[in-house]
C-alpha cells in the first residue's frame, strides 16, 4: 500500500457523511469506510445512532480518519464528502457540507446496471474511492470482512461500477 | 488468552464493544441487563466474546442478581440505559453502603438529546445521590480502560461502580489498543457468612452509611492525587473542565486551551479542580447534560464560567462548545427535519392500532416499536410515560373517568415491556378492576423488536438464542383469574381482532387480548431458532 497519498490528508481529519433511510446500508456503508481508513493506520472515528432510527427514518453516519481525531461527530459545515443513498435525504443534510466540499448521490450511478438494488450503498462507496487515497484492494478488503460471502460478488461488481461511472464522467483525482 | 497477543492488538470499536472487551479481559463472572439503547450491544458482544450474559426481565433484577455474584466474590457486569436505572434504583441506593466482596459494575447509557429514550434524565446525579463512584469514558479506548479500573477500584473499595456512558460513547467507534491496562485475576467463589455487612436492617445499615461515607472520601482523596484525570498545559488563559465526550467536543473546538479532564466524576477532585480553575486566566466547564460539575464547583467556591441553559437541552457538539466558549446564544440553525421513523411495512402493530383507532379506544401505550403508533397515519396512542405504564396509567383513567369514556380505554403493551413491568400491573388490575372492567392488549410480536430483536423470558429462549424456560402469558393471566383471555393474529383475521377488542370493551370485565404474530424482521431468525432446537431435542 502506498503510504503517501495517505500522509496528505493526515494533516487534517477526513470528514465523511454518510445519509439515507433505514434499510438503505447506510451503517454497513460507513463500517466499510472506517474499516479501510482504519486499516491504512490512521485514527478513526464512526458515529450513529442506533434504535428508533432504524425503522425506516432518516438515518446518518459520520466517519472522520487522520491523524488525531476528537470528536466522533462531524461539525455542521465541515464536511468533506456528503454521500447519500435516498436522493430525498439530500436537503436534509446538504448543511454539513463545508465549502468545496462533494455530495456523492444515486444520479452519479447508473442504477439499472447494477446487480441488486441492495447495494446502492457500496456503488456509491466506489465513486467516493475515487476521492481518497486508498488503494483498490484496501476497499476490496474491506467489503470482504465487513459482508457476507455470499454478497462478496455481487457488492465487488457494484463497488467498480460505481467507480466506473465516476470514472467515465472525470471524478477522479 | 495469549497476554502477549493482547498487548499491541488494535482494533476498531465501538464504547459497547469496548467494555464487552474489558469485561472479558477481566474475567467478569456473569454480565446481566435488560435491553436498552445505546447499552444493548454491551451484553450480546459480550456474549460473542465468549463471556457469560444473559438478559434478566428488568434492570432491577439484572442489578440484584449481580449483587449476588459480587456477594460470592465475583465479578458482575449490569448493564442498562438511563432510565433502567430508575427501575434499578432500590437496590442501587442499598448496596451503595454495603461490603462487596467481589466487584459490581453498573453501567448507565445515558441518552442527551434523546436519540431513543423518553427523557434525557443525567444519572451522574444518580451516583452523587446513592454515593456509588462513578467513571466517565470520553471514547472507546477509555470506555475499555476505566471499565477494568472499575472493577478494580469496586475491589479495592468494596463497593459498586458506576460506569456512565452516553449515546456518542457507546455507539461512536474509535481505536482500541487492548491490553493497557491489567489487574489481578478475581478471586475463587466463596461465601462467608457476615450479617453486619450484608444485612441492611437498621441497626447494621447505621454503621453501614458512616463506612460509605469513609469509603468516599478516601474515593475523593485518591482522586485528587491518583485518579483517572487528565492534564493538559495549554494557553494559560483559557481552561477547560470537562469529563465524558464533551471534552472530545471542547478538545476540538479549543485546541490552544489548558484541560483538565476528569476520569472519576464522583466524588469529585475538587482541590485539583480549584488548582486547575486558579491557573488560568478563565474556566469554563463543558459538560452535556445538567450543570452537575458547575454545581459542585460553585458550591466549592470555585469560580467558574458555565454553558447558558439552553446549551443544558440536547447533545453537545464541535460547533456548540465553540458557541459556549464565544458566549454565542443567538439561535442555533435548526437541523431540517428527515423522514421520521415508522412501522415497518407489514409489522402486526399497524393492523392491531388500525383497530384500535377505528373502534375510537383511548390508548394507555408504552415503550416500544408501537410507541410509533402516536405517528400518522395511526394517532391511536395517548399515552407514554415509562416501561409498564401503560397498565397502571389506563387503569387510573377508568378509575375516573365517566363510564361513557372509560369504556373506551385500553392499555397496549409489547411481550418484552410486559414481561419488565406490566405483570404487575396486570396484578393491580386483578386487585383493584375498574367498575368498568378494563382491556389490556398485549401486542406480542416474539421479540424485543425496538432495541434490535433481543430475546426475553416470554420468547422461551436465552440471550443466545437457546431454549429456556418460558413465561406464557395467557397461562399466567389465567392463573390470575382474568376472566377472559383470548389469543388472536391481527394480521391473519382483522375483522376477528376487532370484534374481540369490541366484545371486551363492551363488557365490564376483565379482559386481556395476546395480538400474537411475529415481528416480521425477526420472524426469519425466530424460524431458524426453533428448527435448531427442534434438530437437537429429535
Amino acid at each position: 500500500m502506498s503510504s503517501k497519498p495517505i500522509e496528505d490528508i493526515s494533516r487534517k481529519s477526513t470528514n465523511v457523511v454518510i445519509a439515507g433511510l433505514g434499510g438503505q446500508g447506510v451503517l454497513k456503508a460507513s463500517d466499510i469506510l472506517a474499516d479501510v481508513a482504519f486499516s491504512a493506520g490512521l485514527d478513526v472515528k464512526k458515529s450513529d445512532v442506533h434504535g428508533m432510527s432504524q425503522r425506516g427514518g432518516s438515518v446518518a453516519s459520520d466517519v472522520r480518519f487522520g491523524e488525531r481525531v476528537f470528536s466522533p461527530m462531524v461539525p455542521q459545515g465541515e464536511a468533506d464528502f456528503l454521500v447519500v443513498i435516498a436522493p430525498d435525504q439530500v436537503e436534509v443534510n446538504r448543511a454539513v457540507l463545508g465549502p468545496g466540499g462533494v455530495l456523492i448521490q444515486p444520479s452519479q450511478i447508473d442504477q439499472s446496471a447494477l446487480p441488486n438494488k441492495k447495494s446502492l450503498n457500496v456503488a456509491l462507496l466506489g465513486l467516493l474511492s475515487l476521492h481518497l487515497p486508498f488503494p483498490v484492494e484496501a476497499w476490496t478488503s474491506a467489503l470482504g470482512r465487513n459482508l457476507p460471502e455470499k454478497l462478496h460478488e455481487a457488492n465487488r461488481q457494484s463497488f467498480d461500477l460505481g467507480r466506473d461511472s465516476g470514472q467515465a464522467s472525470g471524478q477522479a483525482k | 488468552m495469549d497476554s502477549l497477543q493482547q498487548k499491541n492488538e488494535l482494533s476498531l470499536l465501538s464504547g459497547d464493544e469496548a467494555v464487552a472487551l474489558a469485561a472479558l479481559d477481566s474475567g467478569v463472572t456473569l454480565g446481566t441487563g435488560y435491553p436498552g439503547t445505546p447499552s444493548t450491544e454491551i451484553l450480546e458482544n459480550f456474549d460473542k466474546l465468549g463471556g457469560k450474559a444473559q438478559w434478566a426481565p428488568n434492570e432491577k433484577v439484572a442489578l440484584e442478581v449481580g449483587i449476588g455474584v459480587a456477594f460470592a466474590g465475583r465479578r458482575a457486569l449490569v448493564t442498562m440505559k438511563h432510565v433502567g436505572l430508575n427501575v434499578a434504583a432500590d437496590p442501587l441506593f442499598t448496596v451503595a453502603q454495603i461490603r462487596l466482596d467481589g466487584a459490581l459494575l453498573i453501567i448507565s447509557a445515558d441518552d442527551p438529546g434523546m436519540a431513543s429514550s423518553q427523557n434525557e434524565q443525567d444519572n451522574r446525579r444518580y451516583a452523587l445521590a446513592a454515593g456509588v463512584p462513578m467513571l466517565e469514558p470520553s471514547d472507546s479506548q477509555e470506555a475499555y480502560e476505566f471499565t477494568l479500573r472499575a472493577i478494580e477500584i469496586s475491589e479495592r473499595w468494596q463497593v459498586p461502580v458506576l460506569l456512565r456512558m452516553t449515546t456518542r460513547v457507546c455507539h461512536s467507534k474509535t481505536v482500541v489498543r487492548r491490553g493497557t491496562v491489567t489487574i489481578p485475576a478475581p478471586g475463587p467463589a466463596h461465601f462467608e457468612h457476615d450479617f453486619p455487612s450484608r444485612v441492611m436492617i437498621p441497626a447494621y445499615a447505621r454503621p453501614a452509611h458512616l463506612r460509605l461515607r469513609r469509603i468516599l472520601a478516601e474515593l475523593a482523596a485518591w482522586n485528587e492525587t491518583e485518579g483517572l484525570n487528565q492534564l493538559i498545559e495549554g494557553s494559560s488563559s483559557l481552561g477547560i473542565i470537562s469529563s465524558g465526550v464533551a471534552f472530545q467536543y471542547a478538545r476540538e473546538a479549543a485546541p490552544e486551551a489548558s484541560f483538565l479532564k476528569l476520569g472519576m466524576t464522583y466524588p469529585l477532585p475538587l482541590e485539583r479542580m480549584r488548582a486547575f480553575a486558579e491557573s488560568v486566566d478563565l474556566c469554563y466547564v463543558i459538560e452535556e447534560g445538567d450543570p452537575y460539575l458547575v454545581e459542585a464547583a460553585r458550591t466549592a467556591g470555585i469560580a467558574v464560567e458555565a454553558a447558558p441553559e439552553i446549551f443544558r437541552f440536547g447533545e453537545l457538539s464541535v460547533s456548540r462548545v465553540r458557541r459556549i466558549l464565544t458566549g454565542d446564544t443567538s439561535p442555533e440553525p435548526k437541523r431540517v427535519p428527515g423522514k421520521p421513523p415508522a412501522l415497518c411495512p407489514g409489522c402486526p402493530h399497524r393492523s392491531a392500532y388500525a383497530i384500535l383507532k377505528e373502534l375510537d379506544c383511548i390508548v394507555a401505550g408504552d415503550i416500544g416499536c408501537y410507541s410509533l403508533g402516536v405517528l400518522p397515519p395511526f394517532e391511536a396512542m395517548d399515552t407514554l410515560v415509562c416501561m409498564g405504564a401503560a397498565v397502571g396509567v389506563g387503569l387510573g383513567l377508568r378509575h375516573s373517568l365517566p363510564p361513557a369514556e372509560a369504556k373506551r380505554v385500553v392499555s397496549v403493551l409489547g411481550d418484552s415491556t410486559f414481561v419488565h413491568s406490566g405483570i404487575t400491573g396486570l396484578v393491580e388490575m386483578v386487585y383493584n378492576p375498574p367498575a368498568t372492567g378494563h382491556v389490556l392488549v398485549i401486542l406480542d410480536n416474539g421479540t424485543t423488536a425496538m432495541t434490535g430483536m433481543q430475546e426475553h423470558p416470554g420468547t422461551g429462549r436465552t440471550l443466545d438464542h437457546v431454549q429456556t424456560g418460558k413465561v406464557v402469558f395467557e397461562d399466567l393471566a389465567r392463573s390470575l383469574g382474568v376472566p377472559n383471555v383470548i389469543v388472536i393474529d391481527p394480521v391473519a383475521d382483522p375483522e376477528k381482532f376487532k370484534q374481540v377488542i369490541q366484545s371486551c370493551l363492551d363488557k365490564p370485565e376483565l379482559s386481556v387480548v395476546i395480538a400474537r404474530r411475529n415481528c416480521l424482521l425477526a420472524a426469519g431468525s425466530i424460524r431458524e431458532y426453533e428448527r435448531c432446537h427442534e434438530q437437537q431435542t429429535h
